[in-house]
């Protein structure tokens, strides 16, 4: 009997293999594909010349501080209105139009006000990131246990306490899965703006290997933004995992 | 709808039409450089110019081309690629493992790799939105299949019935909630990705219109392909929700 590891391990090894040895015997002349050896060289060499570091700096700088500022306006909002009812019916017309924006339709609006670079990134990326915290802080706070509110209510805790010491900590473990299904979401727009538009970053890198007809060096960039995708995924699964144990899958969608 | 619930609508709509009305005010007295932002007014009358004289429509019509068609083709293969793999234990070990590794990869990555093999062509903006679109109903299809109920295929084997006959009565069924709600998370990257191809390819589509509005500084244009853009999201996104509701009735119907 195979190991699961090894099972899940098999298609990945095969794949790369077969594609190697098509690629020299068919002495691959492509724009598009080439052996992975050649793949690994590109990644090596870029990550001796420091291009990818930098590359990938400027790529999570944006993504961060855009998911920093989408963040914390979402929590802020997701919290008042899962505490205001009222306020959340009031204000459901405005957000159920503004949210099906898709979040690249700005890219123009972005470029025109704020140019080329971090800023329109950021705000792009902050967008984005808004509606899955503001949603999912919503629900979290709306599905806040009411004895522990009956229990703010009769310590008569001042509002501040009460978000402080009641409120984020019922509905932390929650929040931490919108942190990191934002987390996500701000590398998959970071990427995409600078495919599209932004001549920074790992997506600029990527687009400009294609069209220098580098494809080796294009596909280790394909590739380390995949690791860097799966990394990130996994290292926060991990620390949710750690953090909240069980408690945090609670709601978690499939 | 019960009248408190209508009369919440009502002033939900009140307080949207007053931030509109503050977009006009702060337009009006030109707080922010018209350029960059033109007056909820300017940005309809450029909506109704574009729709009814100008060729606002045809770009309408080629992005939710795009999106329709990318979509439609994730969606097939999603289903059948996730039918195969989720149906079978040893594909599950073995293939699951690997696309569990892709999932987290920011899909326009491959926007580069899609040029280079098919040009800047409708192809590569169909292969890039189908890529793209495919992830969430994969999965979504091998996880439904891998949660159905087991006792279920213990009745399937009783009644020898076949695979294809287990798949099609059975499991897709019973994982059809999971690949709705994938079907609809598809949807919204389907969008994301028409625009961005239409945006690097020139591609006849909204996101091609939005570019070329911003390089000549139409502001007014840009916004009317910005909302018409909002209006595709809402309305599909819309379409979807009430076609779950429908498929999925017999759910709540008590069996």
């Amino acid at each position: 009997m195979i190991p699961p590891r090894a099972r899940a391990a098999l298609l990945p090894v095969a794949c790369i293999l077969v594609l190697e040895l098509w690629a020299r015997a068919a002495h691959l002349q492509s724009d598009a594909l080439a052996p992975p050896s050649a793949i690994a060289a590109a990644m090596v060499e870029a990550f001796a010349d420091g291009s990818i570091l930098v590359a990938t700096r400027d790529t999570l700088a944006s993504a961060f501080a855009g998911l920093a500022a989408g963040g914390l306006v979402g929590l802020g909002f997701g919290i008042a209105l899962g505490l205001f009812t009222a306020l959340d019916r009031l204000l459901e017309v405005t957000i159920e139009t503004l949210r099906p924006i898709p979040s690249v339709a700005l890219l123009p609006i972005a470029l025109i006000a704020l140019g080329f670079g971090y800023r329109m990134e950021i705000m792009i990326v902050a967008f984005a990131c808004l509606w899955p915290v503001l949603i999912l802080s919503r629900a979290a706070v709306g599905g806040i246990e009411p004895r522990l509110m009956e229990v703010a209510r009769a310590l008569r805790l001042t509002s501040r306490d009460r978000v402080a010491k009641i409120i984020i900590p019922a509905a932390l473990p929650r929040i931490f899965l919108a942190f990191r299904l934002a987390v996500g979401v701000a590398l998959i727009v970071a990427v995409t703006v600078e495919i599209t538009i932004n001549p920074i970053g790992l997506g600029a890198g990527i687009m400009t290997a294609q069209q220098a007809l580098r494809p080796a060096l294009m596909l280790a960039y394909l590739v380390w933004i995949g690791i860097l995708g799966y990394a990130l995924n996994s290292g926060l699964m991990l620390a949710q995992r750690h953090l909240f144990g069980r408690a945090a899958l609670v709601g978690e969608p499939a | 709808m019960t009248p408190p619930s209508l009369l919440w609508r009502t002033l939900s709509f009140v307080v949207a039409a007053t931030f509109v009305a503050l977009w006009q005010l702060i337009a009006n007295l030109k707080l922010v450089s018209p350029v960059f932002l033109p007056g909820p007014d300017r940005a309809w009358a450029a909506l109704v110019r574009g729709l009814t004289s100008g060729d606002l429509a045809v770009k309408l019509f080629g992005t939710v081309e795009h999106m329709a068609l990318g979509w439609l083709v994730a969606s097939i293969a999603g289903v059948a690629l996730g039918a195969l793999i989720g149906s079978s234990q040893a594909m599950r070990d073995y293939v699951a493992p690997s696309l569990e590794f892709l999932r987290p990869l920011p899909v326009s990555a491959i926007i580069p790799v899609a040029i280079a093999l098919f040009g800047l062509t409708q192809s590569m903006a169909l292969f890039v939105i189908a890529f793209g679109a495919i992830w969430p109903m994969l999965l979504a299809t091998i996880h439904g299949f891998a949660a159905v109920e087991p006792r279920l295929y213990e009745v399937a084997r009783s009644l020898h019935m076949s695979r294809l006959a287990i798949v099609v009565k059975i499991a897709l069924p019973s994982a059809s909630p999971d690949i709705l709600a994938g079907m609809r998370l598809s949807l919204t990257v389907a969008l994301i990705l028409a625009v961005v191809c239409e945006i690097l390819a020139g591609l006849d589509g909204l996101g091609h219109w939005i570019l070329l509005s911003a390089r000549s500084f139409r502001s007014a244009d840009l916004f009317a392909g910005v909302i018409l853009l909002g209006a595709v999201g809402y309305v599909t996104g819309l379409a979807m929700s009430s076609a779950e509701k429908r498929l999925l009735r017999w759910r709540s119907s008590g069996h």
